[in-house]
């Protein structure tokens, strides 16, 4: 049968946008779910709206992040599955892997998850994770007149976040 | 120190039919395991829902901060999936494996009702030697 000596079915990586951005997608979220920042660089496929979208991304990490605390095989008390974790509580994911995308996720003691989608073949970027909320840090939380839990709208923050992305190769 | 974790097999419609834990701290009761199964069940078809280029076929690989978790669907929707070490190499071809195994011993087995709870012991036998296998060539290493 063809897949049991078959290479890897990855798809090549995308070619650059106009934009030159490698990187599909990018999600902020808070602690309470509320998206405060979408961008898109290159997503061929919409399944569904805007709000449907955010919902589901969100519902997803908070269910794997319960899945994973349950799971943690090195921690002989686990929780019951469905409690909600505060941030740093259990043991979290920092990324999962599809044939046609990955995800990094990061998640900052104030519960701002960080959530990168990018080609299947990205190394670990929790490096870069870490930059982005630093890049989060001082363009939005510094920012007088950002109002935290309302969506992001901050120039500065968006031309150097779209120059860092493009960095990541 | 095991190679794998546990694994897991769960069939089509999200079902636990094979559960076996090789070392986790604290074994998970059969509740919990069912939970965890379906759980992973849902977040595989939802993460296709996600993909933002056509042709996702579901989550190969989660990483966590202490452990991986490798899952691999056959043709027909059942799903193998494996907790190991973070950065444990080879469970691809583990898993390939084991799915081998499962034709074999358990599929061409007539007496097994498909979907069911896996209860054949030859299939956990040679199970277990090829688990074994794989942790001696660890060690050997």
């Amino acid at each position: 049968m063809q897949f049991f000596g078959g290479s890897e079915i990855s798809p090549l990586p995308p070619a650059p946008t106009a934009s030159g951005n490698n990187a599909h997608m990018m999600y902020v979220f808070n602690r309470n779910g509320v998206c405060l920042l979408y961008r898109e660089w290159n997503r061929p496929l919409h399944t569904l709206n805007a709000q449907q979208d955010h919902k589901l991304m969100f519902g997803l990490l908070f269910s794997l992040k319960s899945l994973t605390a349950k799971m943690d095989p090195t921690n002989a008390e686990r929780g019951n599955l469905g409690v909600p974790q505060l941030p740093g509580q259990g043991c979290s994911f920092h990324s999962f892997r599809t044939n046609t995308y990955k995800l990094s996720f990061m998640e900052s003691p104030s519960g701002i998850k960080i959530i990168l989608v990018t080609h299947p073949r990205t190394g670990d970027l929790r490096e870069s994770l870490k930059y982005i909320y630093n890049l989060y840090v001082d363009y939005v939380a510094k920012n007088p007149l950002y109002t935290p839990g309302t969506p992001i709208r901050c120039e500065l923050f968006n031309t150097n976040l779209d120059q860092y992305v493009r960095s990541i190769a | 120190m095991a190679a794998i974790y546990s694994l897991y097999i769960i069939n089509k419609s999200g079902g636990l039919i094979f559960y076996k834990d090789y070392g986790s701290a604290g074994r998970m009761d059969t509740n919990d395991s069912l939970r965890v199964a379906s759980l992973w069940h849902s977040m595989h078809a939802i993460s296709q829902q996600l993909s933002p280029v056509a042709g996702c076929s579901g989550i190969e690989l989660l990483e966590a901060d202490t452990f991986d978790l490798h899952c691999f669907q056959s043709l027909t929707g059942t799903k193998f999936f494996v907790v190991c070490e973070p950065g444990a190499q080879q469970m691809e071809a583990l898993l390939k494996v084991i799915y081998e195994l499962y034709t074999d011993y358990v599929l061409k087995n007539p007496f097994y009702e498909i979907e069911m709870p896996i209860r054949c012991e030859l299939f956990d036998f040679n199970l277990s030697q090829t688990v074994q296998k794989d942790c001696v060539a660890l060690l050997g290493r």
